[in-house]
């Protein structure tokens, strides 16, 4: 009898995933896992505005499902096989730390395409995409200098990984165009997300001579301190000048919509390939945040910048360019350093005064 | 001398919330409750004081509204630990995940959202004196509450009878009961003072600290705050130094960094961590074995009828 039951009730949940499946195949099951809350208002806010952005456009034809506040590790793994299993049939995977959790699951399931954001690996189903960063970034270390009064730039890190370390890297080669002298000080508050530490750091950096912050973190803490002290900062990954009216200079914004776009009509009109993406200011994945509390010939300069970051006739990474040491480093891109030295990028250039942590 | 005035002034507000919350949570253990729902009720508190501040303009009302928060959810707490004793870590811990998705709820429409910072203290003549001004009478009430709540603490649990009985229902709760006294009535209201406590330290930070809610913004203080007490090993007046001791610390390492001391980062950022795991070392090396928690800490108690 009970065998019966059992058999019953096996046969019941089989039927029962497979209408779970049945129902799938009407529509395409879009995934999202953040690391942060979609109300962070910086880098996951920014892939929800993406996720919004394909449910305006696709409407009945797909249905999303976010998981959020998602742990870089083992417990991303967790929750990105979840989605697999939930029948997801494209899974965006928004955060550095997701990268080799997205590749043993994309392994196990082959028939899921996975786009993970900021990595460097790739398989058959899983693409990488991520922005430039590093072109806002060089565009802000010339306004900063320009602003700077006391030559002294503060600069809020998150994990020195090759993304921030680039932008460090970017902002002082700018800002030495300007003011050869100009001195950056590094606070490393290793966290993605913690108002309350982004804050002090800000403080500390502010407390320190700093007078233009910049931060590579992802809420509004920073700004609304340097704005409660008079001083300039950059907002990170949305536009925050809400919170700093009188303090924000501009802000380096993601903006994921138009790829989400792409990637999910790829995926309904079966194109879909593994692909490795990385896009900037000239494909708009990449954009600069209104340029404010600035004088016109500064914002003149920021905007011609740009423009000639656009058209390529500006790279942020031109050779030569000089390490810690003074000695040249080794220029594998031409006239700049290659998207590989640039994506893995460990060491800090002339003039930071300082030492990557742990190196 | 500018530079250690700023420095002070931020560790006096970093280590504000944890006290707050840590001085309720010691009060509650006092009675022989564990509950390590802190962070969920200061989560809370965060995201209703900023609410009721974001609503009326009013820090204080903001305050309020972040303990009755905190209160609310401790009430939820004593009815499952106390009423129906359940088991206490686990309501504690379930009380922490139901306290963050009850918070962003709650937040979700104040995301993006500005108040103006808490006013701080000016008394002319004292506010403006050199280096010690700033310190001493210039801070935000918060900081002035959770120094006096500490000293009102300590002045109830080693002063009053009903402190005295609050210890006892801790250390032995089927004698306190032998001898008449209403135990779980007790630490009901010692779990919802508890609860008022991690409230206002939630409230802090939106309405003092960061003047916006974020959801998840008290990013893991609850549970600062639940080693604090430990770390203090359950005395008032350690729980002071204790929770100045760690604010002092993670600030002064991005202090540390800005001079571009060379010690990496990363074991800048777990130094707090690892202070409060040698002192818990130190503690349980002393003579008494550790033995200084109170000795019913975490058993439920059912009355017999």
């Amino acid at each position: 009898m009970n065998r019966k039951a059992l058999a019953a009730a096996a046969l019941l949940l089989a039927t029962g995933l497979g209408l779970g499946a049945a129902v799938a195949a009407d529509k395409l099951k879009v995934g999202f896992v953040y690391i942060g809350p979609v109300g962070d208002f910086g880098w996951t806010y920014q892939h929800e505005v993406g996720r919004q952005m394909i449910v305006k456009e696709f409407g009945d034809k797909i249905e999303t499902t976010y998981l959020e506040n998602v742990s870089e590790g083992p417990d991303s793994e967790r929750s990105i096989e979840q989605l697999a299993r939930a029948g997801n049939q494209l899974i965006f995977t928004t955060s550095f730390g997701y990268m080799d959790p997205t590749l043993k699951v994309a392994k196990r399931n082959p028939k899921v395409m996975f786009e993970h954001a900021t990595g460097f690996k790739r398989d058959k189903n899983m693409s990488s995409y991520s922005g430039r960063f590093f072109e806002g970034r060089y565009i802000q270390g010339l306004i900063a200098a320009k602003m700077s009064k006391k030559g002294v730039l503060g600069y809020i890190g998150s994990f020195p990984i090759p993304e921030v370390i680039s932008g460090i890297n970017a902002t002082m080669l700018a800002a030495q165009k300007i003011n050869p002298d100009i001195k950056i000080k590094i606070i490393w508050v290793n966290t993605w997300f913690d108002p309350g530490k982004e804050a002090d750091a800000a403080k500390a950096l502010l407390d320190q001579g700093a007078d233009v912050i910049m931060q590579h973190t992802d809420s509004p803490a920073a700004m609304q301190v340097a704005s409660e002290r008079g001083a300039l900062a950059f907002g990170q990954d949305s536009d925050m000048i809400k919170f700093g009216p009188k303090t924000q200079l501009t802000a380096v914004t993601n903006n994921w919509g138009p790829y989400y776009v792409e990637r999910v009509k790829a995926a309904l009109d079966g194109t879909w390939k593994s692909e490795d993406t990385w896009a900037g200011l000239k494909e708009k994945m990449v954009v600069m945040a209104p340029y404010t509390n600035m004088p016109d010939d500064v914002k003149k300069m920021a905007m011609d910048t740009e423009a000639a970051i656009i058209a390529g006739t500006l790279k942020p990474f031109k050779c030569p360019i000089l390490g810690q040491d003074g000695k040249e480093v080794e220029c594998k891109g031409g006239d700049a350093l290659d998207p590989g030295q640039v994506l893995g990028m460990n060491f800090y250039v002339k003039g930071i005064d300082d030492k990557i942590p742990g190196k | 001398m500018e530079l250690l005035e700023a420095i002070i002034l931020a560790v006096l507000a970093a280590s504000t919330p944890l006290l707050l919350a840590a001085s309720g949570e010691l009060l509650v253990e006092r009675a022989g409750v564990l509950n390590l729902g802190v962070e969920g009720m200061m989560i809370v508190g965060a995201a209703c004081g900023f609410a009721g501040a974001w609503a009326t303009g009013s820090t204080f009302i903001g305050a309020l509204c972040g303990i009755l928060a905190g209160v609310a959810l401790s009430l939820v707490f004593a009815l499952m630990t106390l009423g129906l004793a359940v088991n206490q870590v686990a309501t504690g811990l379930a009380l922490t995940i139901l306290g963050i998705g009850v918070s962003g709820l709650i937040g979700a429409g104040f995301v993006g959202e500005r108040i103006a910072t808490a006013p701080r203290l000016y008394i002319p003549g004292l506010t403006t004196l050199p280096f010690v001004g700033k310190i001493l009478f210039g801070e935000d009430a918060f900081v002035y509450v959770s120094l006096a709540l500490i000293i009102g603490m300590s002045w109830f649990l080693y002063r009053t009878r009903a402190g005295l009985v609050l210890r006892a229902i801790g250390d032995n709760h089927v004698s306190a009961h032998a001898l008449g006294y209403p135990v779980l009535k007790i630490r009901m209201f010692a779990v919802m003072f508890g609860g008022g406590c991690a409230g206002l330290a939630g409230a802090y930070l939106p309405l003092a600290y960061t003047p916006f809610f974020v959801p998840g913004m008290t990013a893991g203080r609850g549970w600062i705050a639940l080693a604090l007490v430990v770390f203090a090993s359950w005395l008032p007046g350690r729980l002071v130094i204790g929770a100045y001791l760690f604010g002092a610390v993670s600030i002064l390492q991005l202090h540390a960094q800005g001079w571009g001391v060379g010690v990496p980062s990363q074991l800048m950022s777990a130094l707090p961590y690892l202070a409060t795991v040698v002192v818990l070392v130190l503690i349980s090396r002393t003579r008494s074995g550790g033995s200084t928690a109170p000795a019913a800490l975490g058993t439920v108690f059912v009355p017999d009828r």
